[in-house]
């Protein structure tokens, strides 16, 4: 198995390109139209929130794009990959080392320590336990977790867990971000806190992040583009022009990248 | 996944629903533990009775003779038809040591018997007379024998048959009631002396003559004249044994009443009925035997030794044909006792099969998430895998465990129970290596099996959803 290469993709590049994508499920009678013909196309870089009310289809696309699931009709195109065209295996290869995803529900897993959880998706590429030891540490250094590296999932705070989640979400390098209403069970403030980190993946490392929530209020806030879904269909596709807020808190994220010496 | 992270996670899932794995392993171990005990009481069994018979001597012994005798005997019908004259052989020393240096050979000795006259209180006794090796000591014969057995190999010393002994001192059993006791002959008789009268084969210093074919041993006479002539001498012998069974029963009509130690036997020249036979070609001083009996290691090789003395040119006789039924016997009992050992493993295979999907329904968010961080269908089937093979080797190991002590305990019953009977005790239970290794070994590979249903069901988990699912 090949190990994850850093993130190399240059910004602007096309890093996603869906196509007419569709994902249609049969309950009993009824034909579930969940994505219903999106075309998107998303940068290396970008920041794209996708916004929709529950049933919109914005999960379904998130899990299209990260191999969790096969559409029904039309293209997801990742970094020259068409994803419907992957074996199982590939799918597989590709989610343990293109993808990183972050869940409303953190989805640890509560009988491993959080070293462990984080060290997970290094055992499935078959990283040496030295090696795979140190950079657990480092990514939960990184999330200011190394603390609480041999606790377990039950024994921390909800924001603790979705740090947690990031790390392991980042351990190999991913160069796509996908994270599902990642502050969805968290309180605003330690919301912000999440959200402060993903950006500072985005932003120091390049790395192209794809959210789906449902407060636009967040999205305005950390996206530089909104999509939004109503009914699996696309219904506007708009860039964020509000930066001010943003910026600041992107301002105070480098400079705590400094002060770590730069490093993930 | 590597084997080593594979282990490690498998036996942290185990860990993690500890009392439903324990007992799934411990339903395995009750498999492997009945599937151990009915295997090692199968070969306990077949190890009793091989003791049994190797000390009957029946067994492990083949009969050779020298073809011209066998032929018209009935004997070995098959080879009557194959053998040729030209390549038959005579049966002397020479023979009997190359014999002895055949590969699973324990001995070869000379059969030496002869009837003859034995004087017990100036009473004349016709009976049969047989040499035995000092190794016949170990037969079963001599096991229950009232005095002891020969002190030396020449010894002039003689042990008695119990029918003999009772004509000895002229008591007959009345026929339907008990058996006359041993130990009551054995009060008289015991160091008490017999004489034996026998007609010895000397060496003839007169030459050759045209040789004559009229027996009659009669004291002094130059009988024959050929090579050797026959003198007729008495020996004084101290009874010292009286044994209860038959150590001959397999000889028929020619077994011996009283026997002699060998070497003793060797050294009297005694004139044997088969001897006016070799006249017409004996060319030397050496003696030629009317048979040898041949001791092999073990009664499964008597095929391999008798092979190998035909080869040489001599006749065989052994029970080899009912040893084989005998070993067919086993082999079907091995089979209805592996068949009903493994029963119960395959009950607690259904065990594995229950609780691995117990555990995939259980543990149905956390398969979700494993693929969804990037575990492929083969990650997730392994694992599964490594845990039904661990409670396997588990089970096995813990069922070996038990068995063996089931074994122990049932062998400790019985004993006592042999041991009220006044039966003397007996180990009939073994648990060799190779069960040990093929129990585990089967335990692993039977759980492994039962492993792929659910290790397939598992890996096959649509991972969206796995991770809907709370």
């Amino acid at each position: 198995m090949t190990t994850a290469p850093a993130v190399t993709s240059a910004r602007g590049t096309l890093a996603v390109r869906i196509e007419n994508l569709c994902r249609h499920y049969r309950m009993g009678e009824t034909l579930i139209r969940a994505v219903d013909g999106v075309s998107v196309e998303i940068r290396a870089g970008e920041f794209v929130a996708l916004l929709g009310s529950s049933g919109s289809g914005k999960s379904s696309v998130l899990n299209l794009i990260a191999g969790l699931d096969r559409p029904t009709s039309g293209s997801v195109v990742v970094q020259d990959r068409d994803l419907a065209k992957l074996s199982r295996e590939e799918l597989a290869k590709y989610r343990l080392h293109v993808v990183g995803m972050v869940f409303q529900s953190f989805n640890l897993i509560a009988s491993m320590t959080l070293a462990e959880n984080v060290e997970l998706p290094l055992r499935f590429a078959e990283v040496d336990r030295s090696q795979r030891a140190d950079l657990a540490r480092g990514a939960l250094e990184r999330v200011g977790l190394r603390a609480r590296m041999d606790h377990r999932p039950s024994e921390l705070s909800g924001g603790e867990q979705q740090r947690a989640a990031l790390a392991r979400a980042l351990i190999n390098r991913p160069q796509l971000l996908l994270a599902d209403e990642p502050t969805g069970n968290l309180d605003s403030h330690t919301g912000i806190e999440i959200m402060d980190m993903v950006r500072q993946f985005n932003r120091e490392l390049g790395m192209t992040v794809v959210m789906v929530t449902h407060e636009r209020a967040l999205a305005e806030r950390y996206a530089q583009r909104m999509i939004f879904l109503a009914d699996g269909k696309l219904i506007d596709d708009r860039t964020n022009n509000d930066r001010t807020n943003s910026d600041r808190v992107g301002t105070a994220a480098v400079a705590d990248l400094r002060e770590s010496g730069g490093r993930l | 996944m590597k084997i080593p992270d594979l282990t490690e996670l498998a036996l942290r899932n185990l860990r993690e629903s500890l009392l439903r794995n324990s007992l799934t392993t411990v339903g395995i171990s009750v498999g492997v533990a009945s599937l151990v005990a009915m295997l090692s009481l199968g070969i306990g069994l077949q190890q009793l009775f091989s003791r049994r018979l190797a000390k009957s001597g029946l067994f492990d012994t083949v009969l050779v003779t020298s073809r011209r005798d066998v032929r018209g005997m009935g004997r070995d019908r098959d080879d009557r038809d194959r053998t040729t004259p030209a390549e038959s052989r005579v049966l002397d020393e020479a023979a009997r040591q190359e014999i002895e240096r055949l590969p699973n050979v324990l001995e070869a000795y000379p059969d030496i018997r002869f009837p003859t006259e034995l004087r017990y209180d100036d009473k004349p006794h016709l009976t049969m007379i047989s040499a035995l090796p000092s190794s016949a000591k170990s037969n079963e014969a001599f096991e229950g024998m009232q005095g002891s057995f020969f002190s030396s190999d020449t010894a002039a010393e003689v042990i008695l048959q119990k029918t003999f002994a009772e004509e000895l001192v002229g008591k007959s059993p009345a026929r339907g009631v008990d058996e006359v006791n041993v130990a009551d002959l054995a009060k008289p008789l015991l160091g008490q002396q017999l004489t034996m009268l026998y007609s010895q084969r000397a060496p003839s210093s007169t030459p050759a003559l045209a040789p004559a074919t009229g027996a009659g041993a009669s004291a002094g006479e130059d009988l024959i004249g050929a090579s050797y002539s026959v003198v007729s001498r008495e020996l004084k012998l101290k009874i010292v044994g009286i044994c209860d069974q038959d150590p001959e029963s397999m000889r028929g009509p020619t077994r011996g009443k009283v026997f002699l130690p060998l070497k003793l036997a060797q050294s009297l020249h005694v004139m044997q009925p088969t001897d006016l036979r070799e006249v017409s070609r004996a060319g030397s001083d050496q003696p030629v035997y009317s048979s040898v009996s041949v001791r092999v290691k073990n009664p499964a090789q008597v095929q391999l030794v008798e092979d190998a003395v035909k080869k040489m040119g001599f006749g065989t006789f052994s029970i080899l044909d009912a040893s084989r039924g005998l070993q067919l016997v086993f082999r079907v009992l091995y089979a209805f006792l592996f068949i009903f050992g493994s029963l119960a493993l395959i009950v607690s295979c259904i065990g594995i099969v229950n609780t691995l999907v117990m555990a995939i329904l259980e543990r149905r968010r956390e398969i979700g998430i494993m693929k969804a961080i990037g575990a492929s269908d083969g990650d997730v089937k392994k694992l599964f895998f490594a845990e039904a093979g661990a409670m396997g080797i588990l089970g096995g190991i813990v069922g070996v465990v038990l068995g063996w002590a089931i074994g122990q305990l049932i062998n400790f019953g019985t004993n006592i129970w042999l041991k009220s009977q006044s039966f003397p005790p007996e180990h009939f239970w073994a648990v060799p290596w190779w069960l040990v290794a093929l129990a585990i070994g089967f335990s692993f590979l039977v759980s492994l099996v039962s492993g792929l249903y659910p290790a397939g069901r598992a890996a096959r988990l649509d991972p969206v959803q796995a991770l809907r699912y709370e």
